[in-house]
């Protein structure tokens, strides 16, 4: 039992936590605050500073072209930002009704969407969005909209298997011998339950969006006309030997903010269910 | 028990190849404007939507792609003017080198980590791993790879940068590729551990005088990685697409960057078949995880129930 109660306590201890919300909320804010933020538009070229290092003026550096590394970053943030919450979004209200309507349905409904989440499983992590965005065209809905389609499969069976473990319960078949709908049992009745579980793994879902989305921005498969982390980082690459500054910004806020989003999914976890803290997962 | 197994693995299948078949009507507008152009000559136009066969209905069509499919016949690359089974046969050796070198490197870390970290937990070193599994999860394999390449082969100047000659070249991108896979597996082999640890059958082990480093490592470990055999099969996803993802940084000659070339090249045959081949050897490797699984234990049923 003892070595239960042990991995509730957090990684690293509280400091951990907070520092983990603090680069947080610090790039949510440059992200939100980006024209402000900038030091310089990020269209802007600046030809005599071409893969200048960090200075005063441009305190990450300048690119290929002389523009503003920190300004690049702080608006591709706003494409990891969107992107996240937008692909999280769609997913979990597509998520919830699908998985929903399989588990209380059952029967042939239920059949037929569990073969349809085991064939979008048997493409191996992010490769069916690698195809379909690539299918599709670099853009920033088609992004989104490739992230989606495995997006839901998460919260689907979430729902699923909880609407199917609870149909049954007494509290249940109370509601609705008193006459409550699907909606209303739905809505009232399964989904509260259900909320702590969803916001965790909506938490996670957004940090591991946010990996893919630079994945495949770095793929160059991401929106071509504005800045990405991603593509800002596959540039970077190239100047690897004479301007590593342009590789190691971008990857310390991709990394920044996932790690920070993944350690506050975790807490939200001890905290909303005690008993997966008792199962060591973190990661 | 393994026949009904590998019978569910038929309508994945059919599902894999009827979605990828979709890829090419998913294209926006005509694919044949958009790989040839606007400005090609109608000929052209004419020959290579018949040689895609996209001039007959959707029917005919589907049930041709599904017969080429499982006579592995993959149809031809247009870029390449070769048949695409052929192109992917050819980077598929380099594709398994990485992958398997990988698998290594991620157990190689994840195996001592996830056992220490079970056996002295709550101490410093469980909650280090912790903290190290949280930075190995959440740092991008495209970020991790320049970082070695930055250190190892232009510093240091220990390991090529790129490209597949020689063992030294393999070093680097299978330690970026397996670092995710090995944080991830460390934090379920220490969950794994951790429930079995303080079992009856070990303290009657320990009882009759077995050394504690052999219940560890023989009694427990048999028992505590029995989940994560079969997440390790989930799990190779990551590996399989992180392998896209890796070769791209590497400019490493396997499937990965066969697919983004086609990709770029708007080679919609070649993009349909990396895909295609990458989803079923993902689908393979998760059966043989399952049938490792029920060899490692024989009474899962049983166990199952609990």
């Amino acid at each position: 039992m003892s070595g239960a109660a042990v991995a509730a306590r957090p990684a690293g201890g509280r400091a951990f936590t907070w520092a983990a919300a603090a680069v947080l909320a610090a790039l949510v804010a440059g992200a939100v605050f980006a024209p402000v933020l900038s030091p310089a538009p990020f269209d802007r070229l600046d030809l005599v500073g071409t893969l200048e290092g960090p200075s005063a003026r441009h305190p990450l550096g300048q690119d290929r072209l002389g523009r503003d590394v920190l300004a690049g970053i702080l608006y591709g943030g706003r494409v990891s930002l969107t992107v996240g919450l937008a692909v999280v979004g769609v997913s979990l209200v597509a998520g919830t009704l699908v998985g929903f309507a399989a588990g209380y349905a059952g029967g042939w409904v239920d059949e037929v969407v569990m073969r349809v989440v085991d064939v979008l499983l048997a493409f191996p992590g992010i490769l069916l969005a690698i195809a379909l965005a690539g299918v599709l065209g670099p853009d920033l809905g088609n992004l989104i909209l490739a992230l989606s389609v495995l997006g839901w499969v998460g919260f689907a069976r979430l729902v699923r298997g909880e609407v199917r473990s609870l149909r049954h319960r007494e509290f249940v078949t109370a509601a609705r011998v008193l006459g409550a709908g699907p909606a209303r049992l739905a809505w009232r009745h399964i989904l509260p339950g259900l909320a702590g579980p969803l916001a965790v793994q909506a938490t996670f879902a957004v940090a591991s969006t946010i990996l893919a989305e630079s994945s495949l921005s770095f793929l160059g498969l991401g929106p071509q006309d504005v800045p990405t982390w991603g593509g800002l980082l596959s540039q970077g690459v190239d100047y690897l030997l004479f301007a590593p500054h342009l590789a190691l910004f971008p990857g310390l806020a991709i990394m920044a903010t996932v790690l920070g989003i993944n350690v506050l999914g975790d807490r939200l976890r001890d905290r909303l269910d005690p008993r997966s803290a008792g199962r060591g997962g973190a990661v | 028990m393994i026949r009904r197994r590998l019978l569910t693995l038929v309508p994945t299948v059919l599902g894999v190849v009827t979605l990828v078949f979709a890829f090419v009507h998913l294209v926006p507008g005509d694919p044949v404007d958009v790989m040839l152009g606007e400005t090609a000559r109608p000929a052209d136009r004419a020959a290579l939507r018949a040689e895609l066969g996209l001039d007959r209905p959707l029917w005919a069509q589907y049930t041709a792609y599904l017969g080429g499919v499982a006579r592995g016949d993959l149809g031809r690359s247009i870029a390449y003017r070769r048949p695409v089974a052929e192109l992917v046969a050819s980077r598929l050796p380099a594709t398994l080198e990485l992958a398997g070198w990988s698998l290594v490197v991620a157990l190689a870390i994840a195996v001592p980590v996830g056992v220490l970290a079970a056996v002295r937990r709550d101490t410093g070193f469980d909650r280090g791993s912790l903290v190290a599994s949280l930075l190995g999860v959440s740092m991008p394999n495209f970020w991790l790879g320049p970082l070695l390449v930055l250190a190892f082969a232009v510093h240091l100047r220990w390991l090529p940068v790129s490209g597949r000659d020689g063992w030294s070249s393999v070093v680097l991108p299978a330690i970026t590729l397996g670092t995710g896979l090995a944080a991830i597996l460390a934090r379920m082999l220490r969950a794994g551990l951790v429930e079995v640890l303080d079992a009856e059958y070990l303290r009657a082990a320990r009882a009759r005088g077995v050394g504690e480093a052999k219940v560890v490592w023989v009694h427990a470990l048999r028992n505590g990685c029995l989940p994560v055999v079969t997440l390790l099969g989930l799990q190779l996803g990551s590996l399989f697409s992180g392998a896209v993802i890796t070769e791209a940084v590497f400019a490493w000659p396997g499937v990965g960057t066969l697919l983004l070339r086609a990709i770029q090249g708007r080679d919609y045959p070649l993009v349909q078949g990396c895909v295609l081949v990458i989803s079923l050897g993902y689908v393979l490797a998760n059966l043989l995880a399952d049938l490792v699984h029920r060899w490692l234990d024989p009474v899962q049923g049983v166990t199952d129930g609990k």
